[in-house]
């Protein structure tokens, strides 16, 4: 199955590679320049903590362990037809924890002491946690990995996978409480964010994976069975859908208390930006939209457009969501105007600079990278010889 | 008894008691504060605990004593780059919405006893020493800025630039974060604060700071004799700070 | 085949290779000055420990008192950094660390560490003049004696201006 490739096909792989490898470059290059100048470079600030490389680092994480939600439903479901892509989601899954992590890891403000964050651990901290989750992470999905690829290990693929499915819940909750353990701030705060952040994941991740599946059917010159790509796409909808779910629950929530209230005017009437990104970006674009093209598509073309809507509403969403989160100023003095030469009391500010730009793009190119090297060594590619067309 | 044993005598007390008096009164204590000194090789303990007692009526909009005082004495300045500036303190402007009623205070880490910053932090470098400071281990630091996004307070800074010529009792530089120490190289010695003696000297009054554990320091009389509130109380952090007229 | 003779020959030069990189390791690094422009600069007769144990454990040293005076709050060690600063310091450039001629630079610069130090600790020594002085004077050198005379003058202003501030907050009485 692997050496499908013809020798153009290979001169065209090296090429793909080649342009990936320039794109993580270039974000190294970046995290470099963030590194010897320090963030004044960037537009991060004293207000705008963490900014756009955050955004991608946070997508990449949240949808690696949603992607791996595939595998799940093969193994610890045993439903056949996602067994089949069982080992695709697990690299995926690898892979944009690797790209994602590396573009957080990059921009701290002290890189060179990641030894230090491994080894002094504060473990009141749900970041230390997450720490802890992200690398337990990598080895159980390289295990189950392993247990799907190597015909003697298969009898344990389902033990593993299991383990595999509740530490990527908990690595997901772990995420969404970094920001629902924050009492300060009013845009988190709440214990909703944990499902939350899972249910994105499930939406994102598939997502992923439907586009990564693509690529690689095209590029092997196949075609995805119409049943399969059916119930793929049902699956993506509902997940679209509690995704909907969830942020009005979020949103009606914070419009019963009275304290929330300024904060919901701003992300929702005349925040600028972060409205527009909110309303049309995140609710229509990867919401309202893909739901429809989802519902009505017959064949796999709205389906991947529909999945790109998803992607990109998903980046929205989480840039409203950290940077919107940011931009709200924190209201020490309920009820009184503030003012001061800290920027209590305004909007804060916040233009994204090229350096986080590029670094971000360079945590996807890292994971496209892996993904694409791994494909190209070994067997990924969903098996479905032995899926007979169901009714 | 010759006269030159008496004088030697006489010399050697006179030079003692000099350089006991230089000793004990040189840092700028009085010699009543002789009790509180913490002798070298000690480390802080939880007998006291820091805070300090801001009088919000006495503070005026457009004075700055205090926030100068911070950063002349923590060398820092601006460099030009507002938005990503340090400041350890700040003056804030307060305006009642409906009666319009304005005034003014500084704000600074509240040194929480509870603090959300030293909860969030990786590596535990935000941490609080036994006598109530939170401060932050630069050499642990890692610059990952999750304590900035925890605080209540907007208390902490990061350093997004290099730094040269440090003040060599304050050690700072690019990469990690920081907040005001209650001038932790000071009370060590037994000084007080740079904004309260700035305060004091400009003759304003309106900052104290003592130990909260003692309740025969002039802050705790204050604050039971006085209504005083913590900023946030909601969070019931039970913070170190103190403000009288908000 | 790889006859026998082949495979003693490529042993033999990988004994010598591994036994040559143990030597150099084993080997004492007596930090001769001859190294580089590498001076040993130092006032006073001997450091706070002796020099062979400086020269391989002085990031011990330092990295333990960081944390005592960190975490603990305890001042006045001798072993602290600033302590180490006021006896290493190149009297021409005001610093240990600002070129290849000082002190901490020197060696660090040779043996190819990177220092991390000062990037946030100052490589000078603090203004003695009308400075703050800690209660209690921490360093064991000879020139105590003289220090506290000068102490003494440097201080009267500040005392007075202090007296002034305490009496404003009217605080501290005890």
């Amino acid at each position: 199955m692997n050496d499908v490739f013809s020798k153009n096909k290979d001169g065209a792989f090296f090429f793909v590679l080649g342009l990936i490898g320039l794109v993580v470059l270039a974000g190294l290059g970046a995290a470099y320049y963030m590194e010897e100048h320090g963030h004044v470079v960037t537009g991060m600030t004293n207000q705008i903590v963490w900014g756009l490389p955050h955004v991608f680092a946070l997508f990449l994480i949240v949808a690696a362990s949603g992607v791996l939600n595939v595998a799940s439903i093969g193994s610890v479901f045993g439903k056949p037809v996602y067994k089949a892509r069982a080992p695709l989601s697990g690299l995926l899954a690898i892979a944009m924890l690797a790209g994602g992590l590396m573009v957080l890891m990059l921009d701290l403000g002290r890189s060179d002491r990641l030894i230090i964050a491994m080894t002094y651990l504060n473990l009141k901290s749900v970041f230390a946690l997450n720490v802890f989750l992200y690398t337990v992470f990598f080895s159980v999905v390289a295990l189950y990995l392993w247990t799907m690829m190597d015909r003697k290990m298969h009898a344990y693929s389902r033990y593993v996978g299991f383990a595999a499915f509740i530490w990527r819940l908990a690595l997901t909750t772990g995420t969404g409480a970094i920001f629902g353990f924050l009492v300060a701030r009013q845009a988190y705060g709440t214990a909703l964010l944990a499902p939350m952040f899972i249910i994105m994941s499930f939406s994102f991740g598939l997502a992923v994976f439907m586009i990564a599946q693509a690529v690689m059917y095209r590029w092997n010159d196949l075609t995805l069975d119409e049943v399969i790509l059916r119930r793929l796409k049902n699956l993506l909808a509902v997940f679209v859908a509690a995704v909907l779910y969830f942020t009005a629950v979020y949103h009606m929530t914070n419009l019963y208390f009275a304290k929330q209230l300024d904060f919901e005017r701003f992300i929702l009437l005349d925040g600028g930006i972060y409205t527009m990104l909110f309303w049309v970006g995140q609710v229509f674009v990867g919401g309202v939209l893909p739901l429809f093209l989802l519902f009505t598509a017959r064949k796999s073309g709205p389906v991947l457009v529909a999945s790109a809507l998803i992607i990109l509403g998903g980046f929205f969403q989480l840039y409203v969501f950290l940077i919107g989160g940011q931009a709200f100023p924190l209201n020490l003095f309920p009820g009184m105007e503030q003012s001061s030469s800290f920027f209590d009391g305004v909007i804060h500010p916040y233009s994204p600079s090229l350096p986080e730009f590029l670094l971000g793009m360079g945590g996807i190119a890292a994971a496209a990278l892996i993904t694409v090297i791994a494909a190209k060594v070994l067997n990924f590619m969903p098996d479905d010889k032995h899926h007979s067309v169901s009714h | 008894m010759s006269n030159d044993v008496d004088n030697s005598r006489r010399k050697f007390i006179a030079a003692g008691v000099a350089g006991t008096a230089g000793l004990v009164l040189a840092p700028g204590v009085t010699l009543l504060d002789m009790a509180n000194a913490r002798p070298a090789g000690e480390a802080a303990s939880n007998a006291k605990r820091w805070g300090m007692l801001i009088d919000s009526t006495k503070c005026v909009t457009g004075c700055n004593d205090c926030v100068s005082a911070c950063g002349k004495e923590n060398g820092f300045g601006s460099t030009g780059h507002p938005e990503t500036d340090a400041q350890w303190i700040r003056k804030i402007e307060l305006k009642e919405v409906k009666s319009g009623k304005t005034h003014s205070l500084p704000m600074m880490c509240q040194h929480c006893a509870q603090p959300p910053c030293v909860d969030v932090c990786p590596t535990g470098a935000s941490f609080k020493r036994a006598d109530g400071i939170v401060l932050v281990d630069r050499h642990i630091c890692i610059g990952c800025r999750y304590c900035m996004m925890a605080c209540p307070y907007k208390a902490r800074s990061f350093v997004h630039e290099e730094h040269h010529d440090q003040n060599p009792d304050v050690p700072r530089g690019k990469g990690c974060v920081e907040a005001c120490t209650l001038c932790v190289q000071r009370i060590d010695k037994d000084l007080q604060p740079a904004c309260v003696e700035a305060c004091s000297a400009g003759n304003h009054g309106a900052m104290m700071f003592g130990d909260l554990n003692d309740p025969n320091s002039e802050i705790s009389k204050r604050i039971a004799t006085y209504a005083t509130t913590q900023v946030r109380p909601d969070l019931a952090l039970n913070t170190g700070v103190r403000y009288q007229g908000i | 085949m790889i006859n026998p003779a082949k495979w003693r020959s490529v042993l033999g030069w990988l004994a010598a290779a591994l036994s040559a990189l143990l030597l150099a390791g084993v080997t004492p690094a007596t930090a001769h000055d001859e190294h580089g422009e590498h001076k040993l600069i130092a006032k006073g007769d001997k450091c706070v420990r002796d020099d062979d144990y400086m020269r391989r454990n002085h990031m011990k040293i330092l990295m333990h008192q960081r944390d005592e005076t960190m975490h603990k709050g305890i001042r006045g060690s001798q072993d602290s950094l600033k302590n180490c600063i006021e006896c290493h310091v190149n009297p021409k450039t005001n610093s240990v660390a600002s070129s290849k001629e000082d002190f901490c630079m020197g060696c660090h610069s040779y043996a190819g560490v990177k220092l991390d130090c000062f990037e946030c600790h100052s490589s000078k020594p603090k203004a003695v003049a009308g400075g703050m002085h800690p209660t209690v004077m921490p360093e064991q050198r000879s020139s105590e004696g003289a220090d506290k005379q000068s102490s003494q003058s440097g201080k009267m202003p500040l005392q007075m201006q202090a007296k002034q501030a305490s009496l404003n907050m009217g605080e501290g009485v005890k």
